[in-house]
C-alpha cells in the first residue's frame, strides 16, 4: 500500500528537486487523471450498469449502486413489492399496494395483510436494498428465463477461433512483407511500401461491396474463413513492422549469411526474435480489431447463427420491440474479459523485447 | 612463398560501382593458402568493399573471384565457406554466447556432439568458456570480440575475413587482441584476410600487405619490403609511424637541390621537380649545430627510450626526427641535422619512386 502511495505521489526531477510538487507535476497529473477518466468511465459505467436489475436499467436509474426494490411473499396474496409509508407523525411502516396506484392508494401492512387502508400516493416510497443482479450474467450463460437463443459457448469459440487464427496469419504475412520491404533491395521497394500504406486512406466501408464479391467468389462466404482471410493483411501491421525492422542492423543479417543461414532461417531465427516488441504490439492490435469486429462478420456470417461471433451474438438481445439492455451490458462485460487478459499477458513482451535488442 | 602453393583466392580484374560511383577499379590479386594478408588504406579506399566482394555480401560489377580455383561469383555468401568478423561484431543479441557460436554449425545440420565439441574447443582456445550462457549485452568489448572470432573459428572456414575488428577496442586491448589474432593464425594456419586502416596493425600482423588507395592496389608486398622500398610517395607516407619526411626540391642531372637549402649529389639522373623522402629515424642530430642543415625545434616528445623532435628548416619546411635516446632539448633550440644519402627515397613528378643506383 505504501508503495502504491509512493508511486502515485511521484514528482518530476532528480533526487534533490523531486521533493517539491511543482506546476509541471500538477499539469502532468491533471492530464493523466483526465486520460484515465476518459478511458475508464465508459468501461466502469458498463460494468456498474451490468449488475443492476432489469427495472433499474430500463428506468435509467443513474445511481451508481445496483438498487433494487425488495419483494416479499404476502400471505394469501402472493409476491408483492414492498413500499415504505411515512405517516404525518414521521413513522415509517413497511406496506404493500393492495390496488392500483391512485391519488389515495389502497395499501396494507406486511404484518396485517388483510387490513387494507388508504394513504396518499406521495407518502409511499419504494423499499430498496443493494442487490447485485447476477441473473443478468447467469440467464444468458445458463440459458435460463427464456434466453436459450444465446449460445455463449459457440459464440465464444467462434470469436476465439477467428481472433487467434486471424492474428497468427496477420503476424506471419505482415512480418514476411515487412522483412522484404525493410531488408531487401529491389526495384520498386519504396513504391510498394507507399502503395501498401496508401490503402490506409481508403475507409473499409468503401470496399465493403467489392470485398463481398471477392469473398463470395472464393466460396468462403458464410464461413469463419470469410472473416479471417480478408483481414489478414493489414497495412498498419506491415508499416509498423517495417519501421521496426529497419532498426535491426544489416550486419546481423550479413553475419547470419556468413554463418551459412538460408534467408528463411534468417527470418525465423534472427528477424522474428528481434522484432518481438513490434510483433506483440501488432498482436494486441490485431486481437482487438478481430475481437471487436462487427460490421464485416455481420455481413459474412449473419445467415448462420452457429457461426456467430460474440459481438454478433449480442444482437440476439435486441428484438423488434424491446431491447434487453441488462443482458447486452452483462455480456459486453463478459466479452471484454478475454481481450483484457490478452493485453495483460502480451504487454510484458513489449518491455522485455526492448531490453534484449540493441547491438553492441 | 613457394611457386607450387596454390592460391586460396584469386581476384581477376575486379571492378565494383555503386550506381555511378566506381569504388574498385580493376583489382588483380592472388592470396596463397595459409597466408595472412592485410588490406590497408585510408578510409574510402575500397578495402572493406573488396572484403565484402570476397565474402559474397556484394556482387562485383565485373571480374572474377576464384576460391581454390573455382569461380564463385554466383555463389551466395552462405555457400562460400568463408567466415567473417565484423567491425561491430554483429553478435546475435537474443542468443547466448553458446548459441551464437553454434548457430552457424546448426545451419549445416551437423550432429549435436560435433557442434558441442567444436564450440567447446573454440571457447577453450579463446578463453570464453566461463561466458557461454551469457548474452552479448552482458559482455565487455574484448569479450564480444573473442566471441565474434570464436563464431568464425568454429566454422573451420577456407578463409577468415576480418573487417576492422579491433577499431572498437581501447588501445591496450587492441594491442593484446593483435597478438592473439597473430597467435591464432600461427595455431590454425588458415588463410586470413584482414582489413584495417591502421598501418601498425598491418605491419605487425601481415605476411603480406596490400596497400589500397581510391579503389586501386598501390603496392603488394611483405611489411618490410613496403617499408624499405615503397613504390610511390603514397605508400611511403602511409607505411611507417611517424610518417616519412617529404622535402620538395629539384633534380638537375644528379644534383638534388632541396628547397630547404641542402644540395646533394644523388645516384640518379633526371631533370625534374622531385620530392625527397627520408624516414625520421634515419636522420642524425647534433646538438652543437654541425651537420647538413640547422633546424629549430618547434616541439618534442620524450618517451624515454625514444625522442621525437618536430623541427623546421629556416624556410619553414617541417621535419620530424626520431632518436633512440634521451636528449636535453628546449623549444626554439637550434640543432644540426644530418641527412644520409643512403636513406634517401626520391619520388619524381608522377610520385613514383626513382631507382637509385647504390
Amino acid at each position: 500500500m505504501n508503495k502504491v502511495v509512493a508511486f502515485l505521489g511521484r514528482t518530476a526531477g532528480n533526487r534533490e528537486t523531486a521533493e517539491r510538487f511543482g506546476i509541471a507535476d500538477f499539469l502532468a497529473y491533471t492530464y493523466l487523471v483526465f486520460g484515465v477518466l476518459v478511458i475508464l468511465v465508459p468501461v466502469l459505467w458498463t460494468f456498474f450498469s451490468s449488475i443492476k436489475p432489469e427495472r433499474a436499467v430500463d428506468s435509467f436509474d443513474t445511481r451508481l449502486l445496483p438498487m433494487s426494490q425488495i419483494e416479499a411473499q404476502i400471505e394469501g396474496v402472493g409476491p408483492k413489492t414492498v413500499w415504505l409509508m411515512t405517516d404525518e407523525g414521521g413513522t415509517v411502516t413497511e406496506v404493500y399496494k393492495a390496488g392500483p396506484t391512485r391519488k389515495m392508494t389502497d395499501v396494507a401492512t406486511l404484518e396485517a395483510p388483510a387490513d387494507v387502508f388508504q394513504t396518499p400516493r406521495t407518502s409511499l416510497a419504494p423499499a430498496e436494498e443493494v442487490r447485485i443482479a447476477t441473473e443478468n450474467y447467469l440467464d444468458p450463460l445458463l440459458k435460463r428465463n427464456g434466453q436459450e437463443n444465446f449460445n455463449f459457448g459457440t459464440y465464444l469459440f467462434n470469436s476465439v477461433f477467428v481472433t487467434v487464427v486471424a492474428t497468427l496469419i496477420t503476424l506471419l504475412i505482415n512480418a514476411m512483407a515487412a522483412f522484404a520491404l525493410s531488408k531487401y533491395r529491389f526495384r520498386g521497394r519504396l513504391t510498394f511500401t507507399i502503395l501498401i500504406v496508401a490503402t490506409l486512406l481508403i475507409p473499409s466501408s468503401i470496399i465493403l461491396v467489392s470485398l463481398f464479391f471477392v469473398v463470395w467468389s472464393f466460396g468462403i462466404f458464410g464461413s469463419l474463413w470469410g472473416v479471417i482471410i480478408p483481414a489478414a493483411a493489414t497495412p498498419t501491421g506491415v508499416f509498423l513492422l517495417r519501421q521496426y525492422m529497419l532498426t535491426i542492423p544489416d550486419e546481423l543479417l550479413e553475419a547470419a549469411r556468413m554463418d551459412a543461414a538460408s534467408e528463411w532461417r534468417i527470418f525465423w531465427r534472427i528477424i522474428i526474435p528481434l522484432s518481438l516488441p513490434a510483433l506483440s504490439v501488432l498482436a494486441i492490435l490485431s486481437v482487438i480489431w478481430r475481437w471487436n469486429d462487427f460490421l464485416w462478420p455481420l455481413i459474412v456470417l449473419i445467415s448462420d447463427p452457429s457461426k456467430h461471433t460474440l459481438q454478433l451474438g449480442l444482437t440476439a438481445f435486441s428484438g423488434e420491440f424491446d431491447v434487453d439492455f441488462h443482458y447486452i451490458l452483462a455480456m459486453t462485460v463478459v466479452s471484454l474479459i478475454p481481450i483484457t487478459l490478452v493485453f495483460v499477458w502480451l504487454q510484458r513482451f513489449i518491455t522485455t523485447g526492448i531490453a534484449t535488442t540493441g547491438m553492441k | 612463398m613457394s611457386e607450387d602453393q596454390r592460391p586460396a583466392l584469386e581476384l581477376r580484374d575486379i571492378r565494383k560501382s555503386f550506381g555511378p560511383v566506381d569504388v574498385i577499379h580493376g583489382v588483380d590479386l592472388d592470396i596463397l593458402e595459409g597466408e595472412f594478408v592485410v588490406f590497408v588504406g585510408p578510409s574510402g579506399c575500397g578495402k572493406s568493399t573488396l572484403l565484402r566482394l570476397i565474402a559474397g555480401l556484394e556482387d562485383p560489377t565485373s571480374g572474377d573471384i576464384l576460391l581454390q580455383g573455382k569461380r564463385v561469383n554466383t555463389v551466395p555468401a552462405s555457400e562460400r565457406g568463408l567466415s567473417m568478423v565484423f567491425q561491430s561484431y554483429a553478435l546475435y543479441p537474443h542468443m547466448s554466447v553458446r548459441q551464437n557460436l553454434s548457430f552457424g554449425l546448426e545451419n549445416f545440420r551437423m550432429p549435436r556432439e560435433e557442434i558441442a565439441r567444436r564450440v567447446d574447443d573454440a571457447a577453450a582456445l579463446l578463453q570464453i568458456d566461463a561466458l557461454m550462457e551469457r548474452r552479448p549485452g552482458q559482455l565487455s568489448g574484448g569479450q564480444r570480440q573473442r566471441v565474434a572470432i570464436g563464431r568464425a573459428i568454429v566454422r573451420e572456414p577456407l578463409i577468415f575475413l576480418f573487417d576492422e575488428p579491433l577499431s572498437n577496442l581501447d588501445a591496450e586491448l587492441r594491442l593484446q587482441m593483435r597478438v592473439e589474432i597473430s597467435n591464432l593464425h600461427a595455431e590454425l594456419g588458415n588463410t586470413m584476410i584482414y582489413v584495417t586502416h591502421d598501418q601498425i596493425e598491418a605491419m605487425t600482423m601481415a605476411d603480406r600487405i596490400v596497400v589500397l588507395r581510391g579503389g586501386n592496389i598501390e603496392q603488394v608486398g611483405r611489411p618490410l619490403d613496403l617499408y624499405n622500398n615503397p613504390v610511390n610517395k603514397f605508400v611511403a607516407g602511409f607505411i611507417g609511424a611517424p610518417q616519412m619526411n617529404f622535402l620538395s626540391g629539384r633534380l638537375d642531372g644528379s644534383t638534388l637541390s632541396l628547397a630547404c637549402g641542402v644540395d646533394r649529389e644523388v645516384p640518379v639522373m633526371s631533370h625534374e621537380a622531385v620530392t625527397l623522402g627520408i624516414r625520421p629515424e634515419a636522420i642524425g642530430v647534433s646538438l652543437d649545430g654541425s651537420g647538413d642543415a640547422i633546424v629549430s625545434v618547434r616541439n618534442f616528445e620524450q618517451l624515454g627510450s625514444i625522442t621525437y623532435i618536430y623541427a623546421a628548416f629556416p624556410n619553414g619546411d617541417p621535419i620530424t626526427v626520431q632518436l633512440p635516446e634521451q636528449v636535453p632539448l628546449v623549444r626554439g633550440q637550434e640543432i644540426g641535422v644530418t641527412l644520409p644519402t643512403a636513406a634517401f627515397h626520391i619520388f619524381g613528378e608522377d610520385e613514383r619512386a626513382m631507382e637509385l643506383q647504390s
